[in-house]
């Protein structure tokens, strides 16, 4: 079972590192992770994608909420969050391989921003599994080095907000 | 005003009567400031002893322990007793000293990253980094290690902080942290469903932990068992809680417990958890009791609510405050013949083996030693068979019994029943150790002796580390790996060096008078006693 977890903390030196430690020393599974600050310069969102047995899950977020620099936990399915991931993927290319690239690029709206005579740098900004299919289709051409931004999301708004 | 002096006014304010340290070039300026406040200071002789007799201190006085070290190595060496303290919730300020804030990060001499080792062991912790922020920060790590579930906290203080001017110097009244408040009020829905699940229940068990001990709520406990006729059983932080010899009290459970408490938990129709964490020494297989019975835990930290063990009845707050509240429901129960029960399987208990002639039989001893102790005693185990078998033998009356429960850290028994005089001047202290645990802690002989803090030690001597070879008997076939204590001094003549008065018994004959001159006096003694090294627990 996969879960997101939005976590807002007092952005101080060093709570990444409790956050990330506690997951660590746990045993609990960390899928993704992102952070940045929020509106609030002294708030940072930490989203974190996790995996694992119902109870474990539920763990998580206690564990979390015990966590003195943890202000709040905002935690979600898949299916409740609109969650976009950034990646760069750099890919070799010759004549031949050009023109499929180029497709696959086309196809799922991904951007060249980059190139050279021998690389090329295509950006994607999607949901996860839209970046995981573009990496699935370019690994048959020969991908060269890959980056990528871990998943961010919020939850989806409801008609009634 | 300096950083420094302001570290000190913040612990006049806080109540703090005494701190456990080990100074260094660090720490100095503190400890300079120390000289013009009304604080005791008590030297300790290896820093992870400052946070044992800080623990000791705090579990006794009900106040929040404090321990002092300096930077690195002093720091280092503290963290095995703040994981000890960390294990069994104990309240705790940790203060170490740091390098200058300018340098942090250059592994200059003696710098550690004391606030990222500890992370994983205290409940918070602080590098300061402005001297302004010293009186907010003493104030917040009070408030932390004493509310919700206790734990400690650790304050870092870079040197030039210490030395900085602060501009002006006010204790704040009050804690402002949006991230921190923690849960003491009972749910009223939840207390209801556990009176209904009394009402329903014909063989109730109350199962209490160290946070009943914490939350300064035994009696509460006890009197709502008895309102009801609930038996009562405890984990080994638990004991205590209630007298041994109450009529519905019936020993420890656990691998290493009472075979009747045991089959009290195994038999029972409804669990009530009140401030134990169902750890895997009090209950091993927490799914096979889940079968068929009925579990409410109650706990001040809601994330121990199924961690080991899903309940039906969860109830979230200080044992206390819901205790005190949750008298005012009645219930309908009657479980007088569950109790009988339970009474005829304690009676039935088989006595355990009888030792080799020649010895002392360490659970006859124990049994007099506690008939002997004052009724307010506190009895300090160490780790180990001797340990066990306090559990198993000591008669707690209205006293307290102190144990490394969560850590099992060897070492404990000493430095804390030394803190644990410090909180307590006018009561009986007895700490009881193997020969392989007073090795881990015999240098605070002198910081007894030194600052006046008189406890009286039982040795218990088998020459092994008993534990550990009673496991290898049985798991390795009796080969016997690294557990030999051959070497070890003449505790006669440790306890001479230490001007320190020796009692030794070989064997049961005498014990009685020897144990009446040992405990005779409010003096410090060492009492050795020979038991057979190959005896067991069970």
């Amino acid at each position: 079972m996969k879960r997101l977890y939005s976590v807002l903390v007092e952005n101080r030196s060093g709570v990444l590192s409790k956050v990330a430690g506690l997951f660590s020393r746990r045993m609990f599974n960390i899928d993704s992770l992102a952070v940045g600050e929020t509106d609030d310069p002294n708030v940072s969102c930490i989203t974190i994608v996790s995996s694992g047995e119902k109870n474990t899950l539920e763990q998580i977020e206690k564990q979390l909420n015990k966590k003195i620099d943890v202000i709040k936990i905002k935690t979600f399915n898949e299916e409740e969050s609109i969650s976009r991931e950034l990646i760069l993927v750099k890919v070799k290319y010759n004549k031949s391989t050009r023109r499929e690239i180029m497709e696959i690029c086309e196809i799922l709206n991904a951007s060249i921003v980059d190139m050279s005579k021998g690389l090329l740098t295509i950006q994607l900004c999607d949901t996860p599994e839209r970046t995981k299919l573009l990496i699935q289709m370019l690994a048959s051409i020969s991908i060269v080095e890959v980056a990528r931004t871990g998943v961010l999301a919020l939850q989806k708004c409801s008609l009634s907000d | 005003m300096l950083g420094a002096d302001a570290m000190a006014r913040c612990l006049v304010k806080e109540g703090v009567r005494v701190v456990f340290g080990y100074p260094g070039v660090a720490i100095c300026p503190f400890f300079n400031s120390m000289l013009s406040v009304d604080i005791d200071r008590v030297l300790v002789r290896t820093e992870q002893n400052a946070a044992h007799m800080a623990s000791g201190y705090a579990r006794i006085s009900g106040e929040v322990g404090v321990c002092v070290a300096t930077s690195g190595p002093g720091a280092t060496n503290l963290i095995t007793g703040i994981a000890t303290a960390y294990a069994d919730s104990i309240p705790l300020v940790c203060i170490t000293g740091q390098v200058d804030s300018g340098q942090l990060g250059s592994d200059v001499f003696q710098e550690a990253d004391i606030t990222g080792a500890v992370e994983s062991f205290v409940k918070y912790s602080y590098l300061v980094k402005d001297v302004e922020d010293i009186p907010r920060i003493f104030k917040e790590a009070f408030h932390i290690a004493s509310t919700g579930r206790r734990g400690p906290v650790l304050i870092d203080v870079p040197i030039d902080i210490q030395n900085a001017s602060i501009s002006r110097f006010v204790y704040p009244d009050e804690v402002n942290l949006r991230t921190y408040k923690p849960t003491v009020k009972g749910h009223t829905v939840q207390m209801k469903k556990v009176i209904k699940a009394i009402s329903r229940s014909e063989r109730p068990i109350i199962c209490v932990g160290g946070g009943v001990l914490l939350s300064n709520a035994a009696s509460e406990v006890s009197d709502f068992a008895h309102k009801y006729g609930i038996p009562v059983v405890s984990t080994l932080m638990g004991i205590s809680v209630m007298p041994t010899d109450d009529p519905l009290y019936f020993g420890m459970v656990g691998n290493n417990g009472k075979s009747y408490a045991n089959r009290a938990m195994n038999e029972s129709d409804l669990i009530i958890m009140i401030g134990a964490r169902v750890a895997d020494r009090a209950i091993s297989q927490p799914d096979l009791i889940m079968d068929n019975t009925v579990l409410v835990h109650i706990d001040v930290d809601p994330a121990e609510i199924g961690k080991n063990v899903g309940p039906h009845i969860p109830l979230v707050g200080d044992i206390k405050a819901i205790f005190e509240e949750i008298t005012k429901y009645e219930a309908q129960c009657d479980c007088s013949e569950w109790v009988k029960t339970l009474s005829d399987y304690k009676a039935a208990e088989k006595s355990r083996k009888k030792p080799r002639e020649g010895f002392v039989d360490p659970a006859v001893f124990i049994a007099m030693l506690s008939d002997r102790l004052k009724d307010d005693a506190i009895y300090v185990a160490d780790v180990g068979q001797n340990q066990m078998w306090s559990c198993g033998y000591h008669k707690v009356k209205k006293g307290r019994f102190l144990t490394s429960g969560g850590m099992g850290t060897m070492g404990y028994s000493i430095p804390a029943a030394i803190g644990a005089r410090a909180a307590a001047k006018d009561r009986q202290i007895v700490a009881v150790c193997g020969d392989g645990s007073f090795q881990m802690s015999m240098m605070e002989l002198a910081t007894m002796q030194q600052h006046k803090l008189p406890v009286k030690i039982i040795i218990f001597h088998n020459g092994y580390l008993g534990l550990v070879r009673e496991y290898q008997y049985n798991v390795y076939k009796g080969h016997y790996s690294v557990v030999d204590l051959s070497g070890s001094p003449d505790f006669g003549k440790i306890a001479g060096a230490y001007g320190i008065p020796f009692y030794r018994m070989d064997d049961m004959k005498d014990a009685g008078k020897i144990l009446d001159e040992f405990l005779a006096s409010d003096d410090p003694a060492l009492m050795e006693i020979m038991i057979d090294p190959l005896d067991v627990v069970k």
